[in-house]
């Protein structure tokens, strides 16, 4: 073997004549998978958009649930005697008498009787301000507060109540109750059904954005595969690089999810006695996603971005695999 | 499973050795050298590397033993978004060395294929024998025990391919086996080395 003027790194064969002089490292030493400018920043906006859907959509249902679950059992908690006026009752007499029967039963654990007052305004909406009540046979009601887990028995109150006060009527709200608790159920159903199609449509734009983004790192695997790195290393980098990246984005999408939440319920807070407050609280209780909602964005956030780095350590095992599949059919 | 490019094909690579691969274009000379780099496998035939067959060689060996054979890319295959410093320390990064423990090799390799003043340039910017040699750089960063040059010479002009080959020679000295796949004449007229030259499939040695 000959060669002709060989050199060595002490002789250093690529003189530097009139070279300026080495400059210091001017920047800090480049990740091995690089941001991605565009497809980054896409994937990051795909990332937060559909967990703010998955979120608002989780919040929606929490709303639901925690509705339903309070209309249910507040109108359990609650029956009313009703006193029809006729000739010659004493419906003060009679209003006390049923207050009274009622309180004796066990289960009971207070029973109030609707004023004059307090009837006024509950008929104020149809009849208007300025009534007599004294003018008019209203019929007169007694609420009972009852102990939910242990109701009395509203049989025998309707029958005792009948013998000694024949206007009388208990309505136990059994009937509101079960229609309220099967469209509750309905409800809930539905919104669990919702939040299950969002999830899945999350899942797969994640999984198929993250692999868009990662269309264009094939060369950067094989460069990486070839200068004798593990395949658990080149996975290991793409799987942290696309963590923080999912993670942006989901974090992104359930702040601003959590942000909506906390409007509504600064809203809902501020407009407690208003008729628009009233409105929102007939249709939806106290309108606040409780803590579990909260701790749900949470969940969904991390979920998103443990599965944009699962699906980037699978897109690069895969790519190996194809890399030496490839080279067997070579 | 297409045409057979290489058949009846045997040949050994002495350790310290140093020759030329030649042959038409098309004559299968990068996928012998891939052969050799074990980035493809053979159809039939044997292939040992290193004392082991191919066939025993699982995908977890495979990073150990391409550590020990530097290979030399056509194409260059320079990460563009690192500076020709990171990339030519590249391999002795993803084997988790830190970095205070190589920047004065990695400095003085460069310093060696004449690029000093060009390790903090992204490889946009380098020319194309300036990217050559960063990656012949980052071929040999980790001393390897064979060096696997594809058509080293072929995006330079003479003067750059006759240093390039210096490169080569002086490597070889210090101990690593070399092969360079080239179809460059004037080139291989330039030092009296092992030829092996494939044509239809087979392939002809002269030392």
């Amino acid at each position: 073997m000959t060669e002709a003027g060989a050199t060595g790194p002490a002789q250093r064969p690529e003189a530097q004549r009139g070279a300026p002089p080495m400059r210091p490292r001017q920047r800090r030493t480049a990740p091995i998978v690089p941001p991605q400018a565009l497809a980054g920043n896409a994937l990051v906006l795909v990332i937060a958009i559909m967990t703010f859907l998955s979120c608002l959509t989780l919040g929606a249902v929490t709303l639901v649930n925690d509705t339903a679950a309070t209309w249910q059992t507040q109108i359990s908690r609650e029956a009313t005697i009703q006193i029809k006026p006729a000739e010659g009752l004493d419906m003060e007499a009679a209003l006390a008498g049923a207050a009274k029967i009622a309180g004796g039963f066990a289960g009971v654990r207070s029973t109030t009787v609707i004023d004059r007052a307090a009837t006024a305004r509950l008929l104020e909406p149809w009849l208007g301000t300025g009534l007599d009540i004294d003018e008019l046979p209203v019929p007169r009601l007694v609420t009972i507060t009852i102990d939910p887990a242990g109701p009395p028995d509203f049989a025998a109150m309707r029958q005792a109540l009948t013998e000694q006060i024949p206007q009388a009527s208990l309505d136990d709200h059994r009937n509101w109750v079960d229609r309220l608790v099967a469209m509750a159920r309905t409800t809930v159903t539905i919104g669990a059904g919702v939040l299950a199609l969002m999830l899945s449509a999350t899942v797969l734009t994640v999984v198929f954005a993250t692999r868009g983004a990662m269309a264009g790192s094939g060369h950067i695997i094989e460069v990486l595969h070839f200068v004798g790195a593990e395949a658990r290393f080149i996975a290991a980098q793409f799987r942290r690089h696309f963590l923080v990246t999912g993670m942006k984005g989901a974090a992104a999408g359930g702040l601003a999810a959590a942000i909506i939440f906390l409007g509504f319920s600064w809203w809902s807070s501020r407009n407690l006695a208003t008729p628009e407050g009233d409105q929102a609280a007939a249709l939806f209780g106290n309108f606040a996603i409780g803590l579990s909602g909260y701790a749900g964005v949470l969940v969904i956030v991390l979920a998103v971005a443990v599965l944009t780095a699962a699906t980037s350590h699978i897109t690069v095992v895969s790519f190996l695999s194809d890399l030496d599949a490839r080279q067997s059919d070579g | 499973m297409g045409p057979e490019i290489l058949r009846d094909v045997s040949f050994q690579i002495p350790e310290r050795s140093f020759q030329f691969l030649s042959g038409p274009s098309g004559a299968g000379k990068t996928s012998l050298l891939r052969l050799l780099f074990l980035s493809l496998k053979p159809t039939r035939g044997l292939i040992t590397v290193f004392g082991k067959e191919r066939s025993q060689i699982t995908r977890r060996d495979l990073p150990l033993i391409r550590r020990r054979i530097g290979i030399v890319f056509q194409d260059f295959r320079l990460l563009e978004h690192m500076t020709t410093y990171e990339n030519v320390a590249l391999p002795l990064r993803v084997r988790g060395r830190q970095e205070a423990s190589y920047r004065s090799d990695v400095i003085e390799l460069l310093k060696w294929v004449g690029l000093g003043e060009r390790m903090h340039v992204l490889p946009p910017v380098l020319s194309g024998g300036e990217k050559q040699r960063a990656a012949i750089a980052r071929a040999l960063i980790e001393q390897p025990r064979i060096l696997l040059a594809d058509e080293p010479t072929g995006n330079v002009d003479p003067t750059l391919a006759r240093r390039l080959l210096r490169l080569f020679i002086e490597l070889n000295r210090l101990g690593t086996a070399v092969v360079i796949a080239t179809h460059d004449l004037t080139l291989m007229e330039q030092v009296e080395a092992r030829r092996m030259v494939l044509a239809d499939g087979r392939l002809d040695i002269y030392d």
